[in-house]
């Protein structure tokens, strides 16, 4: 039942990768076509495996639910998998609303990404600790997930309006952030591929350490160390020697996983610049000549306004009734739950910008991006750096 | 006072935009416009049109969308300041904040510590922020939903042409209304508009509801503030920690002596590789021991009569019970939560006299350590008396022994051994893996046989009289968040102008449903489309 | 018309004022109300002393009663004892009754520790921790003064220097 569903996610992921091609194809064939007479074959054929996909990842999820004995939402693999999923389902809903299939070239991808990045954590099925043993994991994290996915689409609709209306042809900062956008984008990549490459050959590097308590410590490095743990001694034999050591209250491990991301990342980012020989956002433009601007600025903020109840309900109104139950108060200030108040805030911030001050447009697509932004934050950071009640293990 | 009175006859409250009802632009400046501008119906917003006294001074800076936007801001960057480092209530207890921040984290922990941000959500000025944004939801919501209710409700089926023409879906089409205009009613109710009509022309509304959406919700976020603010009214809530012992009955604080609780067991269980899921196999492998039970087994107990503190009382079963986590034991308004636990603190110890050089025992002394005697008889002329008691030892600053508790975490003892031939006795200071003789050798010893251990379980008290509140305030704002956002305000004009007739529509939202609708209306009627002026616009450039 | 809002407006402005004001006032003396409020009635106990006798507080009605909550491991509880001793001689004829109460330690620590300081006053023991809860405490040495009805008057926690043991006690003398 476990390696089936860790295939079927494969499958998922496979598809997911197929139906990109097949959206971007059907922008290049016949010019302007599926404007008037609704998607051509390209487009068709590409939200079919994008359906099929998704159900090969409902598949991977109803048969891990029933492999573990609980919704397979409790580690970060298994929530950032179905945040993916999620994105992908939004994404398929959205389509047959606006018909549009250029969302689906931006939208597949950061989906993509998203279930990459999630297979870089421990994938084994973990007990439930007895916090976590209630129907409220699945009602909550559910909901939340879900409502996160939905926000998702608006980003991928903010990213589309401005790689669209942004003039590419001068070098203004609006073009420079973008760019750092996509640039992120690269990195994650990056880290996806650098994870792939060193667990591929099986690299691994023990070191003794003193910690920040100044207890001795051991830690096993994945990737060779650039950065080594404060007053470093390197067990494992033949592994690289770090450049570099850290004090003890930063986590050593993490940080040269975040450097070779970024060391990836920039070297992908360059080969792209010299492949393309323009902006990556410039190279993207093309794809997005079809689409009318107010049609992504209608489809942003509908996805907005449809996710915010949702991601309230499922990140705030029962994430307090469960911590009620399960941590005797509604809310405790934890950092997981201040930026659930946050992503809130700021999504409530949009839309009184939207309705009272008339942020239409490029400003209202910029401010879906820092809300996805945000999101990511929380499901990233959060997790992993700021250590709280809902650090998982990773 | 200053109204506007329209060509149409009605009377509109100073600082009108367009007519309440018939929608005539009012505004020289606006009539340069292509469209207009819809967001309150061009409805006065009382804030900006008296701004006489102090107090329409404040009232009209909380009025202003823009500060409600910037407090929201302000809000979300103080709250992720806060996570950058642990808060106050989170930090291991190994030594008082002052010098934790700087310890751990250097001179970014001062400063943090310094700014105050070790307390963040509950300083003053965070609790000011939040209560501003509570003033701004209430101001802002009655400076804006009583002009919208107002428009709404006097607006005519007649529109004037100026307010047409400038509606963003507007067309034009010469052709008789009054053929077809049966057909489109029928199918503008048909699709449940809300139908009126007046010398032919045509009005079709609906979801005027999902316009209060945002009014609502406002109203359920006050209601929650309010739920907030109530917390800090004595009574209203609790939050104590219980320490209890397994077979011990303690009295539950806040409770003015009523209720008492007995911990029977308390249990830890961890996941087994063999008995549980074998899928779980792997994951237990990799992390070692994975907690699968935290559980108290309680009995409840309620005091009956009357009795003071202190007092014996005698008590009443009320129920038993196993609180685990998300399991909590309620009564009354209390729940009592599984928070924490030891495991095998020191209950008993078993030592055992006997005689160095020829090895024999002489009988065994068991010391409650709660609650030890002051002399352990073995029989035979054989007692130990125990003179002094540490439960918690440790030695002072002076080198004299002290406990630094009243919990016996390190018990240590001074016994005087009494024996058929030393009657003065013999001194031995006893802690654990450690004897001295304070008075040279001596001819007994006591060894050490053995423990007894208890469990201790955590307990949290909690009672919150203010839940309902908030639980009203949560529904009623998802009520009113949904309303706002899963259903659109649609309107559409039809009006016969000379020879012609003119279409347009207005919607708050889901602009592309409402232009579905008028096709699916005007489909065969010879009317043409209307077209989306904003698109066309931007099709031109 | 404008009167009518301009009323209007400041009844609004002054009730959330004043829920923001009250917010911030108590969420600053939340700490306070984790004790037994002042000028209020004591909570009435029963206890029983070292030597098997009982005391209860309302009996000391008529008299003031100095109310010392300890343990045996608290070093400025052992600090001010001989303080306390030294006064409850002074005021016991006076009409200032001094109790200590022990919180919850074992009989035998506690006389040993008053063998060794050799108390006279009488030394609670409160065993299951009921009166602590009562009077809420916390930190230790905590003291509670009650004057002749029975009204908690004072609450200090923190060592008394022998000065301030003897203010206390005229401040609730009859």
């Amino acid at each position: 039942m476990v390696s089936l569903s860790g295939n079927l996610l494969y499958v998922a992921f496979i598809l997911y990768l197929i139906a990109t091609v097949f959206f971007a194809g059907s922008i290049k064939d016949k010019k302007g076509k599926q404007l008037e007479k609704g998607p051509n074959k390209w487009a068709k054929i590409g939200v079919f495996l994008t359906i099929l996909g998704f159900v090969a990842n409902v598949g991977y999820f109803i048969t891990r639910w029933i492999a573990a004995g609980h919704a397979p939402v409790s580690n970060l693999f298994e929530f950032t998998t179905f945040f993916g999923m999620c994105l992908v389902g939004a994404f398929i809903i959205i389509y047959f609303i606006y018909k549009t299939p250029v969302l689906g070239v931006f939208a597949l991808p950061v989906a993509i990404l998203l279930i990459a990045y999630a297979s870089m954590f421990p994938k084994e099925i973990s007990p439930l600790i007895p916090a976590l043993q209630s129907d409220w994991l699945h009602i909550h994290v559910t909901t939340a997930a879900a409502g996160q996915a939905i926000l998702a689409i608006s980003f991928a609709a903010g990213l589309i309006y401005l790689v669209k209306s942004l003039d590419q042809t001068k070098a203004t900062k609006s073009n420079f952030w973008l760019e750092a956008i996509m640039y992120g984008l690269v990195c994650t990549l990056g880290f996806i591929i650098m994870t792939t490459v060193f667990s591929s050959m099986g690299y691994k590097a023990e070191f003794n350490y003193i910690d920040k308590f100044d207890q001795e410590a051991q830690i096993e490095y994945a990737m060779p160390a650039i950065i080594g743990p404060n007053e470093w001694e390197l067990l494992t034999d033949d592994k690289f020697e770090p450049l570099l050591a850290m004090p003890g209250i930063i986590n050593a491990k993490k940080l040269n996983t975040v450097i070779w991301s970024i060391a990836a990342g920039s070297i992908l980012y360059l080969l792209l610049r010299l492949v393309l020989r323009k902006r990556i956002g410039a190279a993207l433009q093309p794809l997005t000549k079809h689409i009318n601007l107010d049609l992504v600025d209608e489809i942003g903020y509908r996805s907005v306004l449809i996710g915010f109840p949702v991601f309230t309900l499922g990140a705030l109104v029962f994430a307090m009734i469960w911590a009620q139950i399960a941590w005797t108060r509604f809310w405790g200030w934890d950092p997981k739950e201040v930026w659930a108040l946050i992503t809130f805030l700021f999504y409530a911030a949009y839309l009184h910008l939207r309705l009272s001050k008339g942020w239409h447009g490029e400003k209202s697509a910029w401010l879906a991006v820092i809300g996805f932004i945000i999101i990511m934050f929380n499901l990233v950071a959060v997790n992993l750096v700021i250590a709280g009640l809902h650090s998982y293990a990773g | 006072m200053n109204h506007v009175k329209c060509e149409c006859g009605h009377v509109n409250p100073h600082g009108t935009i367009l007519c309440e009802s018939c929608g005539r632009v009012l505004v020289e400046s606006e009539k340069e416009k292509k469209l207009v501008d819809m967001r309150y119906e061009g409805s006065a917003r009382r804030s900006q049109t008296y701004n006489k006294t102090f107090i329409d001074k404040i009232w009209n800076f909380f009025s202003s969308v823009k500060v409600g936007v910037w407090l929201i801001v302000i809000t979300l960057v103080a709250s992720a300041l806060g996570t950058l480092l642990p808060q106050e209530m989170y930090i291991p207890p190994v030594m008082p904040a002052s010098e934790f921040y700087e310890d751990q984290y250097g001179w970014i922990g001062k400063l943090f510590y310094d700014l105050g941000f070790h307390n963040l959500y509950s300083s003053w000025w965070y609790l000011i922020l939040i209560a501003s944004i509570g003033i701004s939801l209430v101001i802002c919501s009655l400076d804006r939903m009583i002009p919208l209710w107002r428009a709404l409700k006097a607006q005519r089926v007649t529109r004037h042409e100026g307010f047409l023409k400038r509606q963003r879906v507007f067309g034009v089409t010469e052709v008789n209304l009054d053929d077809s205009s049966q057909k489109i009613i029928e199918k503008l109710k048909a699709k449940r508009y809300n139908v009126r009509e007046e010398d032919g022309n045509i009005l079709a509304e609906k979801g005027r509801f999902s316009r209060w959406g945002p009014y609502v919700n406002h109203i359920g976020l006050i209601i929650f503030l309010i739920g907030g603010m109530l917390r800090f009214v004595p009574g209203m809530y609790i939050d104590e920690v219980l320490w209890v012992r397994e077979g011990e009955t303690k009295l539950i604080p806040e409770t003015d002596g009523e209720y008492y609780l007995k911990n029977n067991e308390f249990i830890l269980e961890v996941y087994d590789k063999d008995k549980d899921n074998e899928a779980f196999s792997e994951a237990i492998e990799k992390n070692g021991m994975v907690a699968k039970n935290y559980q108290s087994n309680v009995t409840l107990y309620k005091k009956i009569g009357e009795t003071v503190a202190g007092q014996e009382q005698e008590l009443e079963k009320v129920k038993d019970e196993a609180i685990q986590v998300n399991q909590p034991l309620k009564f009354e308004s209390f729940a009592l939560y599984q928070v924490d636990y030891k495991m095998d603190e020191l209950n008993q110890m078993t030592f055992s006299l006997s005689n160095k050089q020829k090895n024999e025992t002489f009988g065994e002394l068991k010391i409650d350590l709660y609650n030890p005697q002051d002399q352990y008889d073995l029989g035979n002329g054989y007692s130990v008396e125990i003179m002094s008691y540490f439960p918690d030892f440790e030695f002072n600053t002076e080198g004299e022994p002290t406990t630094k508790s009243k919990v016996p975490n390190n018990p240590a003892f001074v016994f005087k051994m009494i024996t058929p031939d030393k009657q003065d006795g013999e001194i031995s200071f006893v802690a654990i893996q450690q004897t001295i003789e304070p008075f040279g050798d001596n001819d007994y010893k006591l060894d050490f046989v053995g423990i007894d251990t208890l469990n201790v379980s955590a307990l949290t008290v909690r009672k919150d009289l203010t839940l309902w509140i908030l639980a009203v305030g949560g529904i009623i704002f998802m009520i009113g968040v949904a309303q706002g956002s899963y259903w659109n305000h649609r309107r559409i004009w039809i009006r016969k102008v000379n020879d012609e007739v003119w279409v347009a529509g207005h919607t708050n939202k889901n602009w592309h449903g409402l232009k579905r609708d008028i096709e699916l209306v005007l489909e065969d009627t010879g009317i043409k489309e209307p077209e989306d002026q904003v698109q066309k616009e931007e099709g031109q450039e | 018309m404008k009167k009518r809002r301009l009323v209007m407006r400041s009844v609004i402005l002054l009730i959330l004022g004043a829920a923001v004001a009250y917010t911030l006032y108590a969420n600053f003396t939340k700490e306070d109300s984790k004790k037994v409020v002042m000028g209020e009635k004591a909570p009435d106990f029963v206890l029983v002393d070292l030597d098997g006798e009982t005391h209860r507080l309302s009996d000391y009605e008529g008299q003031g009663v100095f109310l010392n909550f300890w343990g045996t491991y608290c070093k400025p509880c052992e600090r001010e004892m001989p303080y306390m001793d030294n006064q409850y001689k002074q005021f016991k004829d006076n009409g200032v009754q001094t109790l200590a109460v022990n919180v919850g330690e074992s009989e035998l620590a506690v006389s040993k520790f008053t063998e060794r300081h050799n108390l006279s006053f009488p030394i609670l023991l409160d065993k299951d921790g009921q009166v602590q809860t009562a009077y809420k405490i916390g930190a230790l040495p905590a003291t509670y003064l009650i004057d002749k009805e029975g009204k908690v008057v004072k609450y200090h926690t923190g060592q008394l220097t022998e000065e301030m043991i003897k203010d206390f006690m005229e401040e609730v003398q009859p």
